[in-house]
Order: C-alpha cells, then structure tokens, then sequence
C-alpha cells in the first residue's frame, strides 16, 4: 500500500474538524442565526403610523379632529403635562399646542422619523385648512433589487465568517498543535513541514466553502437575497479570501505558545475589520483621511467583492484590484510564516 | 560496525542572552553502538531530554560534535529522519483521531516502513485500532507513541522517558517492545531515571549528572565498580544515626565492607561478602549500641552506584537544577 503525507494530513485535518460538533455549530450554526437575527432586526418596513400629541383643549378641538379622522395618524389628546412627559420619552414623535393665532410643533429635529412626522402632520392641517397644492404629481412605490439593509448585510456577513474562520480556524489550531508538541513530534519525523501548512489551509478551505453555501441559501430561503453574480464567480471570491485570512493566521500563530496570546492577537487583527471594513454599515462613512487605510484592509476588499459579484453580478476580471490585494495579503504573510514559524515548543 | 551515535564534548547553554544563562551540558561525549540498547540514567535536569533531543536532531547545540548513523544534522537531516523513530517525553496526540489513523497519519511520512496494522498488533493495541486517542489510558497512549516511532521501521530508536508515570504491567509492556526491537538487531537509546529500568533492559548505561556522563558501562560492571554486589542496610531502635550511633569510619573497616554511607534514619554498608559482614556488624552494634530496628541485605543497583558517585539518591528532588557545579 502507498501513503501520501499531504493526503492523510489533510484528511486527519477533516476528521478532527466532523468529531467536534462545538466547532461544527460555530462554524455553519452561528452565522446563519445572526443573519437571521440581523435581517429581522432590520428589516425594511413600511413607514408606519406618526405618533402625535395634541394638548386638550378648545383652542385646538378643530386640529384633533383632522388628525383623528386620517389613519396615518396614532393620535393621544393629553394634559400640557402628559404631553410633554410623551414627548419626551420619545413615545411621540410630535407635540402639537395652540399658540395664539396659529399652532405650534415641538419635535426633536434630530430624529429623522420626528421630522418626518412634523411634515406630514403639516400636510395634513395646511391641506385641511385649504392650501391647494399646486404642482400635479403621482407616487410609484417600487423597490429596487438588492438595495435592502439585508441585502447590503448578507455579503458582509459572509466576508467576516471568512475571515473569522481563516483566523481561527488556522491560527489557533496550529497553536494548539505547539503546546501540545505535536508539531514538534511531526517535524522529527521526514515530513515535509510544506504539506503540513498546505494540509492545514486546504482544511480550512474545504470547511468554509459549505459555510458561504449554508449562508447564502439560508439568506436566499429566508429573505429571497438576490443573488445575481454567477456561483463561480462567488466561489473564486471566497476562495482567494480564505486563502487570504489563512495565510494571515498562520503568520499570527507563527510564534504563539499560549492559546491566550494568540486569542489576543487574532482579536487584535480581527477588531479594526469589524468596525472599519463594511460589514454592518458602508466603510464610506469614515473621513476620507482613512479610506486609504480601510480600504488596505483584506476584509474591506473581500466585502466589496463579494458585493459587487453578489449583488450587482460584477464579472470576476472586474474585481482584479480586490482579489490582487487580497492575495497579497495571503501569499505575503504565508513566506513569512514559512520563516518564522516554530515547530518546537 | 561503525556507531549508531558519536557526540563529542557536547555542550549546550539555555538563555545564552539572559543574565543567568544554564548550562545544561558541559561536555558530554557518548559512543552508542550498532545494536545495542543504550541507557541515559540520571535525575531530572541531569540534561538527559537535553541531550536526547540535540541527537534527534530538535535542538541545536551550542558546541560540540554529534553524528548519527554517520551523518550530519544541518546536511542530511531529510536522510536522518527516515530513519529514526522517536518518542517525545510529552506529547498529546490529536485526541480525535483513531489509534489506527494516527499511526497511518505517521506512516505517511516515511519512503519505507511497516504496516500500520502490525506495528499496532507489535504494541498489542489491535483492539483500539478503532478508539480514538482521548479514550485510551496513559499506557495505551504510551504505547501509541511508541508504535508512531516504530512505523517507519526505524534503525534508531529514541524513547525519552516511556514509562514515567506508568504503572508497573504498562512498564513491562513497553520493556518488551524495546526489547523485540533490540532482538532485531537494531539500536535503541533510552533515556529514564528508573533504575530498575536501565539495569533490566539496558546492555549499557551512561549515568548523567549535571550535565555530563559521571560513569558509563554494562550495569554489572557498574555495580562491580562499587566493590561490593551486596547492600546491607540497617537502623537502630533508638533512631541514632549521627552522633551517638557508631561512626562509619568505624563501620567501613569491619570485614568485607567496602563503603560505608548514612541514609536517612539508617546505614547503607556496600559489602562484598555478607555473611561475613553480618555477625561482625551485630557483634559491634550489640556491644555498643543497643536494639536493632530494621537489617536488610540485598544485591547493588544502579541507584547505589548513583548515590556512591554523587552522594544523592537519582529521585532526591532537592538536586534537580540544570545547572552545573
């Protein structure tokens, strides 16, 4: 019988990953839920009932029922007192008095939903008091395709279950392996230290792809995401992005020997890219004086990628810079791991 | 037959940076041989694993000259590698692998080598082929490490400590793999601070010391450099050791008795002939000395060679520095 070291490598590597069910939940079990959880959370509504106050008495008897006889007002008539307590709780979005001759709105214009409100209670009374309007217009309600929050969410959340599995998964499995010697007893032995490394990426390769699989699906079943790019374009995507964050691992667990240090220092990388990257919210929100920054960041490339292909169908040779950055920010990290990496503990 | 091991005046410090670095060999020189199994005895930090591991190639020393089966490590470590087997003194195989598919994982590795199946029969584990290494005892993991070093076949093999910690059955079943090693006629260096253990199934043993071999030979010709084969230990009632119980100048000079040494509680005479020595010992002792607690006699070991050379028994935990005198 013939034995191939990269191929039992690699399927020990897979053994271990199917007999730990923790690791089984983390990996495909976790991401979906806190997309679900996520697209709840935000989904897109209809702009509901404005919440209005109106303080109880005679001089505004005629504003009340205006307001009470149209449903996209939820009306509370309430003491001067009441009515502030409301507004200020925020369980109004408006406070409307009498004052003198005309009324008065008090609103906290900050709110975008309060401002909202103060226009469209204004509609309401101007129109009701007469104004005509002058212009002749029509509303066309559509929805563009992929322009939901969850539609924005979806592919952010697959890049940083890239990268939080390329980190973890390689960095402290390996580190792992040094406390316990057991890279100290495989390189006493005539194992190429190459095919360990390879074993140990292409791992990790292998589990993520069923990842974005699960994922997306369970987006596509639950919150019908578009998904327009090509499969193949996607999988090319993940791929060079796991590759990205594995070779980054190895170059963060390259030296640990405490699985302390190296928690510390995948949550070190990992941190900038969560706040700074496009995951929840568009990396264009920071100053311009960081974007050169961000946008240097693996993460931020690989979310807009997978965007750009997920979403608007954007052909592989478009994304090049993305990828090219990515890459480099795998094949760079791995030479170094390469050097620095210590087998004994 | 040319060695399986030369070193020479090896030396290797610790921290070398540091303030306080340690020595943890200071020139130390073996000549193991084609064949035969070879035991490093001594205590813990003697600078045994030390040793062990600059030859297998996992540690650099910081002089000195070491060749393994004729060569060099840093020029044919690959050739080195294949073949030697060996076993750490800890290391925690991958607690969700089966027995089988390490030993498989480790075959892998070599060009030549046996059968999984029958090195895991060889250390009578066929029946945890299919249980995964977090299932098994200390001895069977024990076991396991050493099937790992013997699958590549190897010419050489390295076992740092096997049986520490193990109980006795574990133990011998370790023993009898090594010794079917040897009846192979191949060469095994086995480093322990058993000395039970080296006397059984070493053909020859250097007893380290703070980081040099303080004597080397078969364990009878180490036992026979005492002068004496027999030990008689004995205590007196009243629990005197020192300054009223007999001197041992006095002692050391009854008939056969080649040495004379205090234990704790109690004296060690190294004796050639004890029924000789006896009835003059207890002939002084009940003329002097009142009750006799406890007499024993029983044949040397290597740990009386040990404690003849260093003044220290190989467990006494108060001695286990690394550094040198």
């Amino acid at each position: 019988m013939k034995y191939y070291a990269l191929y039992e490598l690699f399927l020990c590597r897979m053994r271990q990953f199917y007999r730990e069910p923790e690791a089984i939940f983390w990996t495909y079990g976790f991401p979906i839920l806190l997309t679900i959880g996520l697209g709840i959370a935000f989904r897109n509504r209809p702009p509901g009932q404005v919440e209005v106050a109106v303080e109880d008495m005679p001089a505004t008897a005629q504003i009340r029922a205006v307001l009470a006889d149209d449903e996209g007002f939820d009306l509370q008539v309430a003491s001067a007192d009441e009515c502030a307590r409301l507004l200020r709780k925020g369980d109004v979005d408006i406070l409307v008095v009498a004052d003198g001759e005309g009324y008065e709105y008090r609103f906290d214009s900050t709110r975008p939903e309060a401002t909202l409100a103060r226009h469209r209670v204004d509609d309401a009374l101007q129109r009701a008091a007469g104004r005509a309007d002058v212009l002749q217009v029509a509303d066309t309600h559509v929805t563009e395709r992929g322009g939901r929050y969850i539609d924005f969410l979806v592919p952010g959340l697959l890049g940083m279950n890239l990268m939080g599995g390329g980190l973890w998964g390689v960095g402290f499995v390996t580190v792992d392996m040094r406390i316990r010697r057991l890279l100290k007893r495989l390189v006493a032995t005539p194992m190429r230290k190459r095919d360990f490394l390879l074993s140990v990426i292409g791992g990790r390769m292998v589990f993520t792809l069923p990842e974005m699989f699960c994922l997306l699906m369970a987006a596509w079943l639950i919150f019908r995401i578009a998904v327009v790019g090509s499969v193949i374009s996607i999988f090319c995507v993940a791929v060079v992005g796991a590759l990205s964050f594995a070779g980054l691992g190895l170059l963060v667990a390259s030296r640990a020997r405490k699985l302390e240090t190296i928690s510390g220092l995948l949550n070190l990388v990992m941190l900038p890219m969560w706040v700074l990257s496009g995951t929840f919210f568009s990396a264009s929100r920071f100053p311009d004086v960081m974007q050169p920054f961000i946008q240097a960041l693996p993460l931020t490339q690989l979310n807009n990628a997978l965007r750009a292909v997920i979403l608007d169908g954007a052909s592989l040779p478009s994304q090049a810079l993305p990828l090219l950055i990515l890459a480099a920010w795998g094949v760079i990290p791995f030479v170094l791991a390469l050097r620095w990496f210590r087998w004994t503990y | 037959m040319k060695p399986a091991i030369v070193c020479r005046n090896l030396k290797k410090r610790y921290d070398v940076r540091k303030k306080d670095p340690v020595d943890a060999l200071v020139g130390l020189d073996l000549e193991i041989r084609a064949g035969e199994c070879f035991g490093l005895l001594g205590p813990n930090g003697a600078g045994k694993t030390t040793t062990i591991e600059i030859l297998e190639g996992l540690l650099e020393p910081t002089s000195g000259e070491v060749e393994v089966l004729g060569m060099r490590w840093g020029e044919h470590d690959e050739a080195i590698r294949q073949r030697i087997g060996i076993s750490l003194q800890e290391t925690k195989l991958t607690d969700k692998l089966a027995v089988g598919e390490t030993v498989r994982l480790f075959r892998s590795f070599y060009d030549r080598g046996r059968e999984p199946d029958e090195v895991i029969a060889a250390v009578s584990l066929t029946e945890k082929t299919r249980a995964w290494v977090q299932k098994l005892s200390g001895g069977q993991k024990q076991r396991l490490a050493v099937a790992c070093a013997l699958v590549g076949d190897p010419e050489l093999l390295f076992l740092d400590e096997p049986t520490t910690g193990l109980d006795p059955q574990s133990r011998r079943q370790i023993w009898d793999i090594v010794r079917d090693h040897r009846k192979l006629g191949r060469t095994t260096l086995i480093t322990t601070h058993y000395m039970d253990e080296a006397e059984r199934l070493c053909d020859r043993v250097a007893v380290v010391d703070h980081g040099r071999v303080i004597a080397l030979g078969s364990p009878p010709e180490l036992i026979a450099r005492l002068g004496g084969e027999h030990v008689v230990e004995f205590a007196l009632a009243n629990g005197a050791a020192d300054a009223d119980g007999p001197d041992p100048e006095m002692l050391a000079a009854l008939p056969s008795v080649r040495d004379c040494r205090l234990e704790a509680g109690g004296y060690a005479l190294t004796v050639t002939e004890p029924h000789v020595c006896i009835p003059a010992l207890l002939a002084t002792l009940r003329t002097d000395h009142g009750e006799l607690a406890r007499l024993t006699t029983r044949h040397a070991s290597l740990e009386d060679v040990f404690v003849n050379l260093t003044g220290r028994h190989l467990t006494d935990e108060r001695e286990t520095d690394n550094t040198a005198p």
